[in-house]
């Protein structure tokens, strides 16, 4: 295998003088950690809302006064008094308000006759983080409202009691596997993928193929100096991103070694798929035309953004089969919950196999000749 | 006898084009063989299959005693090959272009440690050694690539257009460099040229291949003798009457006469015999000599009697090498 070694000397060499490429490889990631952790991760607040009074009794003071202290004290929502209930649905929909809460002529009457008072909510669901969350602040206040102004002294509602079993999670810690992830593949594509190609362009594999160089030893020897690669990126946005994201003790020594592990089986497991779909491939355009589409197919669907759970079925198989879902299941077990290495052996298996089965089609389609 | 080279009736077809269509010959150890013919004659796509680039469609040859099919690792570690592309590694130095092709062909530390400086200062690029290969000229890339070629002191070294593109100097210079790292090796060389000159020169023989198909091989003074013409005469005329191209053709020794103009291209068996006879006309009839050049024949006549066009225009499928990234030149 003296051979192999040789093809990894080589790309290692170059990789050396070529720090821009290790920059590029992780500005990416780093920026997608930090814009998309930073963007998702807060709650929402100042939402617009037009309190349209149409009847001006007690309870609708009362209504007006709850929502007055929800506006005042967690900010979720700003009030706007309207007296046209007309102008209030058309800046609505003009989206100079988010929401508009109507108490309706009759609505003392009925609170005191006990006949079904309603307040109404038209709300803009074209956008439906902001309407779940104004019908979610809304409905909590009525709930305030409607609780009796002295508690039984012995409760007999049954309530639900929260037990975390971790420290907060911010999003950007939630984000952090992913991107460590990404990180890896982004190494793989333009260290590994786009170079092997515009290698193969400009000749240079010529050179390689009047050796006595074997196909295993020349598809290993690509392999493993595009893990080494692959695997300084995903160390050093690891380390980064952990500082970055606020990950608690980023610095465990024990962490860090299991972390290293699926580093280095992630990186295998992603270069000798990008081998693998590369291996007949000439045309310089064609790594960085399916650059974006892999990253979409394999990142999205492996739940690095959003839980697998709520995808429809058909992505669920792609997630099944997505190197990403079992690199991102690691990381997140071993950064967000520190967990040992038998919680990822699943994880790893599935990796090592994959790497497998890949590397050796690859070196199945690899052509000795031109 | 044995050949460092012996091609037997090999043919390569890409779908129904023949590319080299049964060629046969044999190269003495020792000699330096040149392969000329027109762009998309099939001289890549021979040299292709003695490196073992390509598998033969039919039809085999033995490179250093090895067949190219059935023996390709042994064919590999008797031969040097540069191809007709810059394969340099533009971001490493020299030395490491050399270091990193020894560990290739497995050649062991000690022998490598006294082959690469040996090698680079035979190619006079030892100074250089520590510069990235990016920041060299292409003639002294393409001494990289002669150096890298024989880290493994190969038997047989394979060149396909080494000289294309290079300015005449750095041309020059790497044939100086072959024949002075041929001197001093027992290495037999197959080399592609376009440069005519070039092949006269250095070549002891050479073959001329069109439409994949040998049609003419022998060492350059028996095949510039093979063509009809020894000399070619020049001359232009004032006062000419309208039956002189037929009065210049039956002067002694002339073969053809063509004319352009007043510009005559005359083909002779004997320079020296001609233009005293055509002074001598042109004297009789008072016709006035404004210019006359005698010329030798050239291999650049013997290669356009051969391949009977200097031009060769042809369509190809365009393929991911033509692409605006590859930096590969022309040539099949």
């Amino acid at each position: 295998m003296s051979r192999m070694w040789a093809i990894v000397e080589r790309e290692l060499r170059r990789f050396r003088r070529s720090p821009v490429l290790m920059v590029m490889s992780m500005i990416f990631p780093l920026a997608q950690l930090i814009v998309l952790g930073y963007a998702f991760g807060g709650n929402v607040h100042h939402l617009r809302v037009a309190v349209v009074d149409q009847d001006h009794g007690l309870p609708a003071v009362k209504i007006r006064e709850l929502a007055q202290a929800a506006s005042s004290g967690a900010k979720t929502i700003d009030l706007l008094d309207y007296a046209d209930q007309g102008q209030a649905v058309t800046d609505l929909r003009n989206g100079r308000v988010n929401g508009v809460l109507t108490i309706p002529p009759e609505f003392s009457r009925r609170v005191l006759a006990k006949n079904e008072p309603r307040v109404a909510l038209i709300e803009d669901n074209t956008d439906n983080v902001v309407a779940n969350a104004l019908a979610a602040n809304l409905s909590s206040m009525l709930i305030a409202y409607n609780e009796p102004p002295t508690t039984a002294r012995v409760a007999a509602k049954a309530t639900l009691d929260v037990v975390e079993v971790y420290p907060y999670v911010p999003y950007i810690q939630y984000l952090l596997p992913g991107s460590i992830a990404m990180a890896i593949f982004m190494m793989v594509m333009i260290g590994g993928g786009i170079i092997f190609i515009d290698d193969k362009a400009r000749g240079l594999h010529e050179g390689y193929l009047v050796t006595p160089i074997s196909k295993l030893e020349l598809i290993a020897g690509f392999n493993v100096s595009g893990t080494i690669k692959a695997v300084l990126a995903g160390f050093t946005i690891m380390v980064i991103g952990s500082l970055i994201a606020g990950v608690p003790n980023p610095f465990n020594a024990f962490r860090i070694l299991r972390l290293m592990v699926l580093i280095v089986v992630t990186a295998f497991a992603l270069i000798s798929m990008m081998f693998l779909l590369m291996v007949r491939v000439s045309d310089p355009l064609m790594p960085r035309a399916i650059f974006g589409l892999l990253n979409t197919v394999l990142y999205f669907p492996s739940g690095a953004v959003y839980p697998q759970q709520g995808f429809p079925p058909w992505m669920q198989v792609i997630a099944k089969v997505d190197p990403f879902t079992y690199a991102v299941h690691g990381f997140k077990s071993l950064l967000l919950k520190n967990t040992g290495i038998d919680a990822i052996a699943g994880d790893l298996l599935y990796l090592v196999a994959f790497s497998a089965v890949a590397m050796a089609a690859a070196t199945s389609l690899f052509k000795r000749t031109l | 006898m044995s050949f460092a080279i012996d091609v037997r009736s090999i043919v390569k077809k890409f779908g129904d084009f023949t590319a080299v269509d049964g060629i046969s010959f044999a190269v003495e150890e020792g000699e330096i063989f040149g392969l000329l013919g027109p762009n998309g004659a099939g001289k890549s796509t021979l040299i292709r299959m003695l490196v073992t680039l390509l598998p033969p469609t039919a039809g085999t040859a033995l490179v250093g005693g090895f067949d190219i099919i059935k023996q390709a690792d042994d064919v590999r570690r008797a031969i040097g090959v540069i191809p007709q592309a810059m394969t340099s590694d533009l971001e490493l130095s020299v030395e490491e272009n050399l270091l990193i092709y020894a560990k290739l062909y497995g050649v062991p530390r000690e022998k490598r440690q006294r082959l690469i400086p040996e090698l680079l200062e035979a190619v006079e690029l030892l100074q250089w050694k520590d510069k990235q290969v990016k920041n060299l000229s292409g003639g002294m890339r393409r001494r990289v690539e002669i150096a890298r070629g024989l880290v493994h002191e190969p038997r047989v070294f394979f060149l396909d257009e080494p000289t294309t593109g290079l300015d005449p100097v750095s041309r020059t210079a790497v044939w100086e460099m072959l024949q002075r790292v041929k001197a001093n090796r027992n290495l037999t060389v197959l080399i592609t040229t376009h440069y005519m000159d070039e092949a006269d020169k250095l070549c002891d023989r050479i073959a001329i291949v069109d439409h994949g198909k040998l049609v003419a091989l022998d060492s350059p003074l028996t095949l510039k003798a093979s063509i009809p013409g020894k000399n070619v005469l020049e001359a232009s005329f004032s006062n000419a009457p309208p039956d002189w191209q037929a009065t210049l053709a039956t002067l002694p020794y002339v073969e053809k006469v063509d004319a352009q103009g007043n510009v005559y291209r005359i083909s002779s068996g004997n320079g020296p015999g001609t233009t005293l006879a055509l002074m001598e006309a042109a004297a009789s009839a008072q016709v006035t000599v404004h210019s006359l050049a005698v010329q030798s024949t050239t291999l650049d006549d013997v290669f356009v009697h051969y391949t009977g066009h200097e031009l060769r225009d042809q369509l190809q499928e365009a393929s991911a090498m033509d692409s605006p990234f590859m930096l590969r030149r022309g040539g099949r």
